[in-house]
């Protein structure tokens, strides 16, 4: 099932065009380049689905963008999860989902000692149970999972790794799964950066246009 | 079920940032050395990763372990343009350290010092954190490495202009958002699939 998606996912999220000086400028680190998009491949359009299928990965990518409150990657992934599932009540639990679980971050505890006093508690999210049911309890745990990475990363633990096991994940699944938030979270911070910079260097040729 | 978490005694867990080398122990089983296909070795991308317990659990998933290598190497090592080696492990360094990962900012606040040779500031960025005063241009990549780590993102034009002004052009600003935001991949698998260890691998 490789690929349909030509066009690199930062570069349309961020908005960037070719011959832009933003575009020449990330032509310059080609690896860096090609390989965020063959990551986004890997995990969207994998050789091998047996361990999470598609339909999962596109469920935590419309919720881990959906959290960060970044609207083009939320729109984005959202619209492919609506295409990977059938009927609407799982697109519109997953909604409500993501609106209970915005929070801020990062929070979390560190190990018992000096660092102690920079502890912060937040938001411990789970999925009610009629929601449990709608989504199934594996992808319920994906999410659960996918917010503490999201929100609270040094809050990890083998509980956490346990629960994914009590709810079917495999540990090559919970790999994928893992890459798969981690990733997000770049892809989303790379987007938003550029995105950025991208309005700054707009406004400055605006500026020199008027000062000419 | 087959599959089963490893749980590690606690005992030599590090409990405060620290730029000494740290060993890294992992909740899941990574796969044996013995079991690893062409598949697994391309996923490696250097077949000397083989040894490290962190790249044979992740090598569970070869193709997004060797993507995410690759996206890595030049973000970092690629240093023909752009932003000079040290400031991008600073990036680093100031990313993981505002996440909490212990082992992550041993890894790059060293590299920083190494290729920077101010190993005093970054000693005063582990102790006393993100606020710490390390002259302007410092602040400025670290700032903008911290917005861009909160969720939701704190990354605006003020921060441009401060790394601007700070004398950074454009394909090194580049290189601030690739750096910081790579980290905040790397800490979320680091924190989430094993703990670091005071105690070296042999």
């Amino acid at each position: 099932m490789m690929s349909t998606e030509t066009k690199d996912i930062i570069d349309l999220l961020a908005g960037i065009e070719p011959g832009s000086s933003l575009y020449d400028i990330r032509a310059k680190r080609s690896q860096a380049y090609e390989n965020a998009q063959r990551s986004y491949l890997a995990l969207f359009e994998p050789d091998d689905v047996s361990d999470v299928t598609v339909a999962e990965r596109y469920a935590v990518a419309a919720f881990v963008a959906g959290i960060h409150a970044e609207p083009a990657t939320a729109g984005f992934y959202s619209e492919k999860f609506a295409g990977a599932v059938d009927g609407s009540e799982q697109v519109a639990v997953l909604r409500a989902e993501i609106d209970g679980a915005k929070t801020q971050g990062p929070y979390g505890a560190f190990p018992t000692g000096p660092l102690s006093v920079e502890d912060k508690v937040g938001l411990i999210y789970r999925v009610a149970g009629e929601s449990q049911r709608a989504l199934s309890g594996r992808l319920a745990a994906a999410l659960e999972h996918a917010h503490l990475l999201v929100f609270h990363p040094r809050d990890a633990s083998p509980a956490a790794m346990q629960r994914l096991l009590e709810a079917g994940w495999s540990s090559t699944a919970i790999v994928t799964l893992s890459q798969l938030v981690a990733f997000l979270s770049f892809q989303i911070r790379t987007i938003a950066g550029l995105r950025t910079l991208s309005a700054s260097l707009g406004h400055r040729a605006d500026a020199s246009a008027k000062a000419g | 079920m087959s599959d089963s978490i490893v749980v590690h005694a606690g005992e030599n867990q590090p409990v405060v940032f620290t730029q000494q080398e740290l060993g890294w122990l992992p909740w899941l089983d990574p796969l044996a050395g013995a079991a690893l296909t062409e598949r697994h070795w391309a996923g490696l991308v250097d077949r000397s990763r083989a040894k490290s317990a962190y790249f044979r659990l992740l090598v569970r998933d070869p193709e997004i372990l060797e993507a995410r290598t690759k996206t890595d190497k030049d973000i970092f090592y690629n240093i023909a343009d752009g932003l000079p080696r040290a400031e991008r492990e600073l990036a680093a360094a100031a990313t993981s350290r505002y996440n909490g990962c212990i082992y992550c900012t041993s890894v790059h606040a060293r590299f920083a010092t190494v290729h920077s040779k101010r190993g005093e500031d970054i000693q005063r960025l582990l102790d006393q954190g993100v606020g710490a005063d390390l002259g302007k241009r410092w602040n400025a990549i670290v700032k903008a490495s911290v917005a861009l780590a909160s969720t939701p993102i704190a990354f605006g034009q003020q921060h441009i202009e401060e790394l601007r002004s700070a004398g950074l052009e454009d394909a090194e600003i580049v290189d601030v958002i690739n750096g910081a935001a790579f980290f905040n991949w790397a800490n979320r698998l680091m924190l989430s699939l094993g703990e670091p260890s005071t105690v070296v691998d042999a």
